[in-house]
């Protein structure tokens, strides 16, 4: 038999790690994207524990207004109507994030769908749904969103979709663009000339190769999702019977210069949770990018 | 005498030039009537300068593009007339090896799925038995059992290319339609794996459609070969008669431009 057919037996044998496990050794060296994390668990775990152990109604009338924080037992203060200022952060908290997280999953859902399916098949169904998703691009999405919730009722579901429905283009068009580059690599073709299925290289070839920037840009929508929220609850556009961050800054709006801790500490809290989702995408963005890899 | 693998009438494949609306649309001819046949067991090669349409006349072979008109016979089944399910119940029975064997593997797969995808594709073994054919796949192309685990990104070029091969090879396909399997390798590794070819070949009894630039590479490795240019073949011999005897023109140029040293 010939030698060279066979490959020397000198070289070190390789452990076998998981591409996941490499992406999450890069995103841990990247120290602010790190910090970033930790204050986005912690304000998810204070939203989501918080109200069990701090019981208090956002809604409920619990000592005189305008107690400035600190004072006569609340951490917080209170607001215009002497409802406790912190009952409101973490429940209002809850309900920001969930909009957030569920918005931003419809639009990657609905984004994802759309180019997809433009980018495998081409041709006039491509035409199509990018025509319809230029569409949307150029829709006002603040008055388009307005319409909706105006029209259909301030419901969480209702403001969720309308926050959702303005927001897929953008993961569309990457989805798109990632759909294009790879379905012309060979593996691609190697796998349908060994007769796998158009939903088999759609769903298991191709999304997974085309989930790094989509899972950025996902990330990042979760705080845009939370803005836009806040964005229509100062406008008045919330569900009036639950409290949310930016509800707290737009019922608080009148009060601004009397008790501007009113509108301060909600709008500190959306601050801080959106550029730490800010951060954690980006440091997201640098994990997965194979180029920035092993510099 | 020997069975006629792949026969191929006529075969034509054009691309449209112009998307005008009011001049009549143009097209370009890639592959402009193509014939030839292949036996079980013999290599046939295709060689022509870029551009020639040697690709894109594997890809159409392969129904990976759509051919303009022409037969394309694979054993007894036509091929270019087949659609839907029954053209993938077909297509395991011929296989690619790519050019480049960086693209070729899907990076988020380890080796051993890699080579088992064409039998989950095809759906007829127990996981079982996949699993004992892609142990003897491994051990055919020279790779060793532990690497099995690995990911893509954990190989040398020359490693890929013995899994892109693992996996041509994992269906038993009548035809293997090597696309430049080593121009992208470096040449110590060149001719291993075209040793590894041909070794897997005389095992196998494989037949090969073997699509090259490089002429040192064809004399190596085939039966017969035909010189393609413009979309056209040029010439059509068996291999000592070509290049010891060109007849074409374009034929004894291309044997003139295979650099050699002289000191």
């Amino acid at each position: 038999m010939n030698d060279s057919t066979h490959i020397s037996t000198d070289e070190p044998v390789l452990r076998s790690r998981h591409p996941f496990v490499e992406t999450a050794e890069m995103f841990f060296r990247n120290h602010s994207a790190v910090v970033a994390l930790v204050v986005l668990v912690t304000i998810v775990i204070a939203a989501i524990v918080g109200p069990f152990f701090y019981p208090t109604d956002p809604f409920e009338m619990v000592w005189a207004p305008f107690s400035p924080p600190g004072a006569e037992g609340f951490l917080l203060g209170t607001d215009y109507l002497g409802r406790d200022m912190l009952s409101g952060l973490l429940h209002g908290g809850r309900v920001s994030i969930a909009i957030g997280l569920a918005a931003a999953l419809m639009s990657v859902f609905i984004g994802i769908t759309v180019g997809a399916l433009a980018g495998f098949y081409r041709g006039w169904i491509e035409e199509v749904l990018m025509r319809i998703t230029e569409f949307f691009q150029v829709l006002p999405t603040l008055l388009f969103s307005m319409v909706l919730v105006a029209l259909f009722g301030a419901s969480l579901p209702m403001i969720t979709f309308a926050i959702g429905i303005v927001s897929w283009t953008a993961v569309a068009r990457i989805t798109r663009a990632e759909f294009l580059r790879i379905r012309e690599l060979e593996y691609v073709t190697a796998s349908r000339s060994s007769g796998a299925t158009n939903a088999k290289l759609i769903f298991s070839v191709i999304l997974p190769n085309a989930l790094p920037p989509i899972i950025v840009q996902a990330a990042l929508m979760v705080g845009s999702a939370i803005l836009f929220e806040a964005g229509l609850s100062f406008l008045g556009l919330s569900d009036p019977n639950v409290a949310s961050w930016g509800q707290i800054i737009g019922s608080n709006r009148p009060y601004i210069l009397d008790a501007s801790y009113t509108v301060t500490i909600p709008g500190v809290a959306i601050f801080v949770t959106v550029l730490a989702i800010s951060l954690v995408g980006d440091g997201l963005n640098d994990a997965l990018n194979p180029k920035l890899r092993q510099r | 005498m020997s069975e006629v693998i792949l026969s191929v009438k006529d075969l034509q494949v054009r691309f449209p030039l112009t998307r005008s609306m009011f001049t009549k649309r143009k097209y370009l001819y890639a592959v402009d009537g193509v014939s030839f046949e292949l036996n079980r067991g013999e290599t046939l090669a295709i060689v022509g300068e870029s551009g020639s349409g040697k690709t894109t006349t594997a890809l159409a072979i392969a129904r990976l593009i759509k051919a303009y008109a022409g037969q394309v016979q694979l054993g007894d089944i036509d091929l270019l007339s087949l659609h839907g399910s029954e053209l993938r119940d077909v297509r395991n029975r011929m296989q690619f090896i790519f050019q480049d064997p960086y693209s070729s593997l899907n990076p988020r797969l380890r080796a051993e799925h890699i080579v088992r995808e064409p039998l989950d594709s095809q759906g007829r073994l127990s996981a079982q038995d996949k699993e004992q054919r892609v142990d003897e796949l491994f051990k055919a192309v020279g790779l060793r059992p532990e690497q099995k685990r690995l990911f893509p990104h954990q190989f040398s070029g020359g490693q890929r290319q013995r899994i892109g091969i693992a996996r041509a090879l994992a269906t038993q396909p009548d035809l293997i339609i090597c696309d430049e399997p080593v121009s992208a390798l470096d040449v110590a590794v060149q001719a291993q794996i075209l040793n590894l070819l041909r070794k897997l070949q005389s095992e196998f009894s494989l037949t090969y459609l073997f699509i090259s630039h490089d002429l040192g590479v064809v004399q190596h490795m085939c039966d017969y070969v035909a010189v393609m240019y413009k979309g056209k073949i040029v010439e059509y011999a068996d291999r000592l008669s070509l290049f010891n005897n060109p007849q074409h023109s374009y034929t004894k140029e291309l044997l003139a431009a295979v650099p050699t040293i002289t000191l």
